[in-house]
């Protein structure tokens, strides 16, 4: 696998607000990389940079081996950009908008027409190709600003706050899509502040605090990091002195009993066999089921965390 | 706070790479499509026929007597005004600017508001080209209205006067077609340094068209009162009134409809010799009322052609630095 993207110390301050501070990057071809955190958390700022749309005031980024600030053209050929809420003119049809960007982009125009069949094609977007852009949904929006994406062919894809303001199932389908790109070998750069929606799709994730990247690496590792257990087992038994059972078997971290018979087990492994096993032995197991923490609590629990030892 | 700053004075001169022109075509091809195809420009186009076709007609009717007296009978048709219409080139010199505000006031706060500023500028282009883009984009749609009203009026006085323009009439015409391009372009310029400087299209447009009535009602009576007030007045004596004179036509050169006033009337006025006060004593041995021949008028108004272009010029780079620093984000 070859870098993507590779950032050393990327800072970008404006005046004395710190928007970006001291971020090292690297994100891998064929990897999608969540940039999670909340709003105003210094996420766009990083992906202007990456873009060459505004400049660092420290440190380097590189972008498929060139530099953003020196190279913008190259960088920008190569980079398909979704912002964050796109918009289109909507006065043109989706054909003329695409057709806007080709032309931007110097595609010819023959190759542009294949093109711009294709990635409609491809999106769904068909249908509509001859409708004007104001008579879109914001679900159609983001597909078209997908689909712009896909236009230039890009090696790498940043897409920021990609599903926002879309309805749980159009989030759903528009994720699927971003997946299936990851299969062709792109590098994704996600940026976004729904942390439960991406997390399901995202190879890595950085969290960001302030400016800072706080937290990185695998959903799982980072819930093992600051979770401690990271598997969270809730079951519902009969039977006597089930409390101490759970809390006796080995990787459990954590038991809260929930009262009639319910149980929450924070455990370092996935135990849910052994716990069947040894509570049949004991009584009735009613009830038995994993559940993964997500990113929302991880975040949480950090800075709750931090919180504390910031006072003591 | 302190290292940051250091580390960029550390950091070496960074010189960007890849032409600045790149994509500039796309742009333009765009931008004019839209201006031709925009309901806003269309109400303009029609309201420059209309007064266009009215003056002229206007004009004609008065000239038509004269006809065989006078060997610029085309350029007549531009400048003669017949109650209660005033001339084409009167109407024009109202017209143009607020068509060149139409086009521009919106061209970078649009793209804002439209949140496509950042869509497109991920492009493979630099900032540059959207911005020399949109101002040429601006330029060609009124070159094109333009140079249609002059064939318009030309054929109508044809038609009409039932003579044929010279060669000369032809120069001097297209010579009128340039300057007001230079015109269009102070104020195509200024409403798109508005576009950039305010976030709001409705703000910029009203800024323009407060400029704009500053020049074309209260500049001329305001640099006649500094004038006044500058030189004392003493009536009937000749070297304050010409001080007087001189102070007020150099305040009023700073208004680009002066200088577009002095350029026409010289251009289209054959007979016209000098712009300013002109002494006795500099006519001697003049014949008055002869022609100049072109590249004499041309003369007369060369600095005023080039200060129109010039404030073009300057006005679209303070647009362009505004812009390139500028952050992106909305």
């Amino acid at each position: 696998m070859t870098v993507a993207i590779e950032t050393q110390g990327l800072t970008k301050h404006y005046g004395r607000v710190v928007a970006v501070q001291d971020l090292d990057l690297v994100v891998q071809e064929g990897e999608i990389f969540g940039l999670l955190g909340p709003n105003g958390s210094g996420k766009t700022t990083t992906i202007l940079m990456l873009l060459g749309l505004t400049d660092p005031t420290a440190g380097t980024a590189r972008v498929l081996g060139f530099d953003p600030t020196r190279q913008p053209l190259e960088v920008k050929r190569r980079v398909g950009y979704l912002p964050d809420s796109v918009g289109f003119y909507d006065e043109l049809t989706a054909w003329e908008n695409l057709r806007y960007i080709a032309n931007l982009n110097g595609l010819p125009p023959q190759e542009a027409k294949i093109r711009i069949g294709e990635v409609l094609e491809r999106m769904g977007l068909s249908d509509v190709a001859d409708q004007k852009v104001g008579t879109f949904s914001r679900g159609m929006r983001q597909r078209l600003g997908l689909a712009e994406v896909l236009l230039k062919r890009p090696r790498v894809a940043i897409l920021d706050e990609p599903t926002l303001g879309l309805d749980p199932e159009a989030a759903m389908e528009f994720l699927h899509m971003i997946r299936g790109l990851r299969a062709e070998g792109m590098a994704i750069l996600l940026a976004s502040h729904l942390l439960h929606q991406v997390q399901a799709i995202c190879d890595r994730v950085g969290l960001f605090h302030k400016g800072r990247m706080v937290l990185e690496g695998r959903v799982e590792e980072l819930s093992e990091q600051v979770l401690g257990g990271s598997y969270r087992i809730r079951l519902e038994a009969r039977g006597p002195e089930i409390h101490g059972l759970l809390r006796g078997l080995p990787q459990v971290v954590r038991v809260n009993p929930e009262g009639d018979g319910r149980f929450t087990v924070e455990a370092r492994a996935d135990i849910r066999a052994e716990i069947a096993r040894r509570v049949v032995e004991r009584g009735e197991l009613l009830a038995l089921s994993l559940e993964r923490p997500g990113l929302d609590e991880v975040y949480a629990r950090y800075f709750q965390d931090l919180g504390k030892e910031g006072r003591t | 706070m302190s290292t940051a700053v250091e580390e960029r004075t550390r950091r070496p001169a960074v010189r960007r790479e890849g032409s600045p022109w790149t994509g500039l075509w796309a742009v333009l091809q765009k931008e004019v499509s839209d201006h031709l195809t925009g309901i806003r420009m269309q109400i303009l186009e029609a309201l420059m026929l209309l007064t266009a076709v009215g003056t002229v007609y206007a004009a004609s009717q008065s000239i038509r007597q004269e006809i065989g007296e006078d060997p610029f009978v085309f350029l007549k048709l531009f400048t003669t005004s017949r109650e209660p219409l005033p001339s084409f080139v009167g109407f024009l010199s109202f017209l143009v600017p607020l068509s060149a505000i139409a086009l521009g006031f919106d061209a970078i706060n649009g793209e804002h508001a439209r949140r496509t500023l950042s869509r497109v500028l991920a492009q493979p282009i630099y900032r540059d080209a959207l911005l020399l883009g949109k101002f040429l984009a601006g330029i060609f749609t009124l070159g094109i209205v333009l140079v249609g009203l002059w064939l318009v009026t030309t054929g109508m006085g044809l038609f009409i006067l039932g003579v044929p323009p010279g060669g000369e009439e032809v120069a001097r015409g297209l010579w009128f077609l340039l300057a007001t391009l230079g015109y269009a372009g102070v104020w195509l310029a200024l409403s798109m340094l508005f576009s950039t400087v305010f976030r709001q299209p409705a703000t910029s447009a009203l800024t323009a068209i407060a400029v704009w009535l500053l020049f074309a009602v209260f500049w001329d009576i305001l640099s006649a009162l500094v004038a006044q007030a500058l030189v004392a007045q003493q009536p009937g004596y000749g070297p304050t009134e010409l001080a007087q004179a001189r102070i007020h036509l150099f305040l009023a050169r700073f208004s680009p409809n002066t200088l577009y006033a002095e350029t026409l009337l010289a251009l289209l006025n054959p007979q016209v010799r000098a712009l300013g006060p002109v002494l006795l004593t500099q006519l001697e041995g003049a014949v008055l009322g002869t022609p100049l021949p072109l590249s004499q008028s041309l003369l007369l108004v060369w600095p005023q052609m080039v200060a129109l272009i010039a404030g073009t010029i300057l006005l679209f780079c303070a647009a362009y630095v505004t812009f390139q620093r500028q952050e992106v984000r909305a």
